[in-house]
């Protein structure tokens, strides 16, 4: 069948620019799922190496103090493997070259040697030297933020003393992969920094020689985390533990556990809605572009080709489209891939990212791609080769052309007769019409759903920092301190406002759901920092009971008139039930909130806060630090801005940066879908129009007759792509909801905007295209050629 | 006998109207006979020989090749039939656009057991120096001519050509005849031939009349005469 083959090529060559279309789409839906499945593949595989390779704890517990004996205690905990005690101390440091301040955790490790658990993966230098005290590890994200190498020195402030340490080795934990600081949502590696040293030393210089103050367990296999936590707690109750707790409210977990659940829904949701939408138009295009052979289909058949030959013909054709789609797919996806990883190890710390393409997502891309091209080519072959040749070699059955609904209602002489032919050339194949006019909506509703993911994420980051957080600076204290530190801080240069907080780490119990948070003890009217109700508006707080963020009484099972159990774990560590009255719509975290001094008797102390919110004078803020650092226990100072800044980045290189990808996309299928749909059209009109040309119609009047139908198409798809995007947005919005942020449902003018422009751009270039193709048109071959 | 049909209908339905193309056509070809079909347009010469050709399927009637019955053949057993015996030039050629005139031949050919050579059966029409031109590139009667080099290459046991003369001047026309004659006459192939052009009738075995979907008269010539000896 040589000859068959040559015509394969042929009109895959006379095909190029509707098969290179074909092949984006497919390209484009490959991609997105190897995109999505292959990032959170690669980092839920790093993490798992990472944590097995290094031995990352299974339960957490700080407290007061402890003294060494009572690790033998531990260890015979029923369910422990193994057993970690540290010493940790918050510092403060200061960093050659770096004005602001800088905040640290300063850990033990046994001297000179790795821990047990929580090992730590050297990238350069070496750890500590046996018995030195001089020197420390730091983490690799703070050493790069600050350009620190093995040998550098550093100063830091332990428990109010300034000592001189030397970099010995930069290193990683899986401890802190995603590095940040307590009260921080995001990582900010340039004020905040983990370092390790040797435990005699730190011991010392904290005062806490034969004693811990923090401890790692792991776990036996088949050992539950609630009863070893239990137990832990019951230990270390006396020595001032405030609650041990499993991976999953240990910070850095949580957070990459949040992030590889909120990429796992992305992974589900995104490619299911591009393959489906793919799937879709190669079924519709690669229809028709068989049916358009419909003819030779039929002279073969004629000269004894069998359905099987036929079919194999046409499958080839659409093969070889869909394997350059999905080589192309393939290559992009995999290309993006790395690199939208390698923007995630920006923010998680591993040693090194293991990417792998698993060959299940190739073969269900390639599946999907091929199946539906394959579904549409060979239903067309079919319709073809089931009619008697005779018949399929015959023209088309002349249609059968009826005055359209819009001719019969609008005045005859408001037509001319161009609209006319447009009119009734769509109304002829109504069901062809709408197949490309749904085709054409399924693209407006991708640019609708990647437009709505940019400007959520930018409504919801401006509702946390315009109505929710107003402050510009973050004060914390490192133990409860006398409510009047308020007028203090008033007296500082250039502060405008203070409204200070009490903050309490509890366990909230709602039937058998838990969840670790703090409640924040507020006035009665936060201004700095205020709760929003569901009209956005700022509400106050009643003089008793509890708020949650909404989302969180939602997933408790909550409801406004509900009592919730709270576990304080802090100080007496009673367990009180306090009942929910309102519930706070915010956009970022979660959390708890009561009046300040509710909180302050339900801790039954006097009244004490954890912290200050300081509005200031930006001018005067450099004199503002300098007196903030000199005040005794103050354990953080965060710039709001700062933090704003860098969430602003985080969603700029993680979701947005999905988000632009898949606007790409989409934009290329629309443009794929809309310029097949023109060719199609001008292949089926070709004579027609070649007539109307011969018989002295202008070239501008036959190109409006083309686009007129191109355009009709498109501005009856824009409103059914609107609602199909609002559609995919909330498939989207319901996949996205989780802990560290949830990303609202607004749909602005603006996301319909931009895919109706982005649409009618495309639109507009294949009219183009399309309209050069009729001028190139040879008028007489078109006419000689005997259909 | 080759063909043999017996009360042939075929009916088309257009909507509301009913079009009967055949009314009962009996008739029979024989082996290695040369037929010329005549009659007047939508007389129903095209269908009678798409159905006896395997192209399409009788509404009412029998139709047999051989000792092979069509009228009840699946559309896998036509489909080998075509393959097999039957040769064919449409009305409206359909040559494949995509491909040379060589290559329109090869199509067949491929398929086909005993082949001639492409470029010999565009030598029977005299292309043989229009190999490597696509259709569009040729004039009706060279794409005719293709036509025709297409439905002889594979030397089937039966041709049927549809007016395979009426795009062409007289001298051309005639060459063609001459290689349908030849085929017929060399390969012992049964060959049908419609036309609108009475003069062609003589260089038939017999001439078929048709009207109005039925068979008027059928014309044994006493002799047939070469092609080369007709004129108009
Ligand atoms: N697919 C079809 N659908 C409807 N009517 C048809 C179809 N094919 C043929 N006819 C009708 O059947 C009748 C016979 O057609 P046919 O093509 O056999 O005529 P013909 O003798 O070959 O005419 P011509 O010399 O013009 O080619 C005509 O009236 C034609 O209109
Ligand atoms: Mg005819």
């Amino acid at each position: 069948m040589r000859a068959l083959n040559r015509k394969l090529f042929r009109d895959l060559f006379a095909l190029k620019g509707q098969a290179a279309a074909i092949a984006a789409v497919i390209a484009s839906g490959v991609m997105t799922l190897i995109i999505s499945v292959s990032t959170l593949d690669a980092l839920s595989l790093t993490q798992q190496r990472f944590y097995q390779d290094y031995h990352f704890a299974d339960v957490f517990a700080d407290l007061k103090r402890a003294p060494d004996s009572l690790t033998e205690r531990l260890r015979e905990i029923p369910g422990v493997n193994q057993v970690e005690t540290r010493v940790q101390a918050p510092v403060r440091m200061e960093v050659p070259g770096f004005a602001d301040p800088v905040r640290g955790l300063l850990l033990s490790i046994p001297d000179g040697r790795q821990p047990v658990l929580n090992q730590l993966h050297l990238r350069e230098g070496r750890l500590p030297d046996s018995g030195r005290s001089d020197q420390v590890a730091i983490s690799d994200a703070f050493a790069e933020a600050h350009a620190l190498r093995a040998g550098d020195g550093l100063r830091v402030i332990i428990n109010g003393r300034m000592t001189t340490l030397r970099v010995s080795g930069v290193v990683l934990s899986p401890e802190f992969i995603y590095q940040i600081a307590p009260t921080d949502l995001l990582p900010d590696y340039e004020r905040y920094g983990i370092l390790w040293m040797n435990r005699r030393a730190l011991a010392h210089a904290y005062g806490m020689d034969g004693a811990f103050n923090n401890v790692v367990v792991s776990l036996q296999a088949g050992a539950t985390s609630a009863a070893v936590i239990d137990h832990l707690d019951r230990l270390l109750a006396r020595y001032g533990g405030i609650g041990a707790y499993g991976r999953e409210d240990q910070p850095s977990h949580r957070f990459l556990h949040e992030e590889l659940r909120q990429l796992r829904a992305q992974a589900v949701i995104l490619p299911t809605i591009f393959l489906l939408v793919s799937a879709f138009l190669l079924n519709v295009v690669m229809g028709r572009i068989i049916r358009s052979q419909r003819e030779q289909v039929a002279v073969l058949k004629a000269f004894g080709y069998r359905n099987r030959d036929i079919a194999a013909h046409y499958g080839m054709l659409t093969g070889l489209i869909v394997l350059a789609g999905c080589a192309l797919g393939v290559g992009l996806g995999v290309w993006a891939g790395t690199h939208l990883a390698a923007i995630y190890t920006e923010y998680f710390r591993f040693p090194e990212l293991r990417f792998r393409l698993q060959a299940w997502v190739l073969v269900l891309a390639v599946a999907v791609a091929a199946g539906a091209a394959m579904l549409g080519t060979l239903r067309s072959v079919w319709s073809s080769v089931s009619l008697p040749p005779a018949e399929a070699m015959r023209p088309e059955p002349p249609a059968r052309f009826r005055r359209s609904l819009l001719e019969r209602v609008v005045p005859d002489r408001w037509l001319d007769q161009g609209t006319r032919i447009v009119l009734r050339n769509l109304g002829r194949h109504p069901a062809k019409a709408g197949l490309s006019v749904l085709g054409i909506a399924m693209s407006v509703g991708l640019l609708v759903m990647g437009a709505y993911q940019i400007g959520a994420v930018n409504h919801m980051l401006d509702t946390q920092y315009r109505l929710v957080l107003r402050m510009d600076v973050h004060l914390t204290f490192s133990d409860p301190t006398p409510a009047r530190v308020a007028a203090e801080l008033r007296h500082q240069p250039g502060v405008l406002g203070v409204e200070t907080y009490r903050s309490v780490p509890v366990r909230l119990l709602a039937g058998h759901r838990e969840y670790r948070t703090a409640i924040q003890g507020l006035d009665e009217r936060p201004r700095l920092r205020q709760l929003l109700d569901a009209g956005r508006q700022p509400q106050s707080l009643p003089p008793e009971g509890l708020l949650l963020t909404g989302y969180l009484a939602r997933d408790l099972g909550l409801e406004v008139g509900d009592s919730v159990q709270v576990e304080v774990l802090e100080g007496h560590r009673r367990t009180v039930r306090l009942p929910l009255v309102g519930v706070v719509d915010e956009p970022l975290g979660v959390s708890a909130y009561m009046r300040r001094d509710a909180l302050n008797r339900m801790m039954r102390e006097g009244p004490v806060v954890s912290g200050a919110w300081l509005l200031v004078d930006r001018s005067l803020e450099p004199a503002l630090f300098e007196r903030l650092w000199d005040l005794p226990g103050v354990a953080g100072i965060g710039m709001i801005a700062d933090a704003e800044r860098n969430i602003r980045e985080y969603m700029g290189d993680t979701i947005l940066m999905f988000a632009l990808v898949f606007v790409l996309l989409a934009g290329s299928i629309a443009f794929a879908v809309v310029y097949n749909n023109a060719r199609i059209a001008f292949a089926e009109r070709a004579r027609e129009l070649a007539t109307l040309q011969v018989l002295g119609y202008s070239r501008a009047e036959v190109s409006a007759i083309l686009v007129g139908e191109i355009m009709a198409l498109t501005v009856v798809a824009l409103p059914v792509g609107w609602a199909i995007g609002t559609g995919f947005a909330w498939a989207l919005n319901q996949a996205f909801s989780m802990d560290m942020f949830r990303i609202p449902l607004v749909l602005t003018p603006g996301a319909y905007g931009f895919a109706t422009a982005a649409v009618l751009a495309a639109s507009a270039v294949a009219a183009v295209l399309v309209v050069r193709r009729l001028h190139r048109l040879d008028k007489v071959s078109v006419l000689k050629a005997v259909e | 006998m080759v063909f043999e049909t017996r009360g042939l209908t075929k009916t088309y339905r257009m909507g509301e109207v009913e079009i009967h193309a055949l009314r009962g056509v009996d008739l029979d070809l024989y082996a290695a006979e040369l037929v010329v079909m005549l009659g007047a347009s939508g007389s129903g010469k095209s269908t009678l020989l798409n159905i006896m050709g395997g192209l399409d399927t009788a509404t009412g009637g029998r139709v047999r090749y051989r000792d092979q019955d069509l009228t009840r053949a699946s559309d896998h057993a036509l489909t080998e039939f075509r393959r097999d015996h039957v040769g064919f030039v449409f009305q409206f050629y359909n040559l494949i656009a995509s491909l040379t005139a060589r290559e329109n031949v090869a199509i067949v050919t491929d398929i086909s057991r005993h082949p001639m050579a492409p470029e010999e059966a565009l030598g029977l029409v005299g292309l043989e120096d229009r190999l490597d031109h696509f259709p569009s590139q040729l004039s009706g009667g060279e794409q005719q001519r293709v036509a025709i080099a297409r439905a002889i290459a594979k030397q089937p046991a039966v041709l049927l050509c549809d007016e395979p003369t009426g795009a062409l001047d007289s001298k051309t026309g005639i060459r063609v005849l001459e290689a349908l004659e030849h085929i017929n006459r060399e390969m012992q192939t049964t060959v049908a031939i419609i036309t609108h052009n009475e003069v062609i009738g003589e260089m038939a075995d017999r001439v078929v009349r048709l009207h109005d979907g039925r068979v008027v008269d059928i014309h044994t010539n006493a002799q047939r005469r070469a092609p080369a000896e007709l004129h108009w």
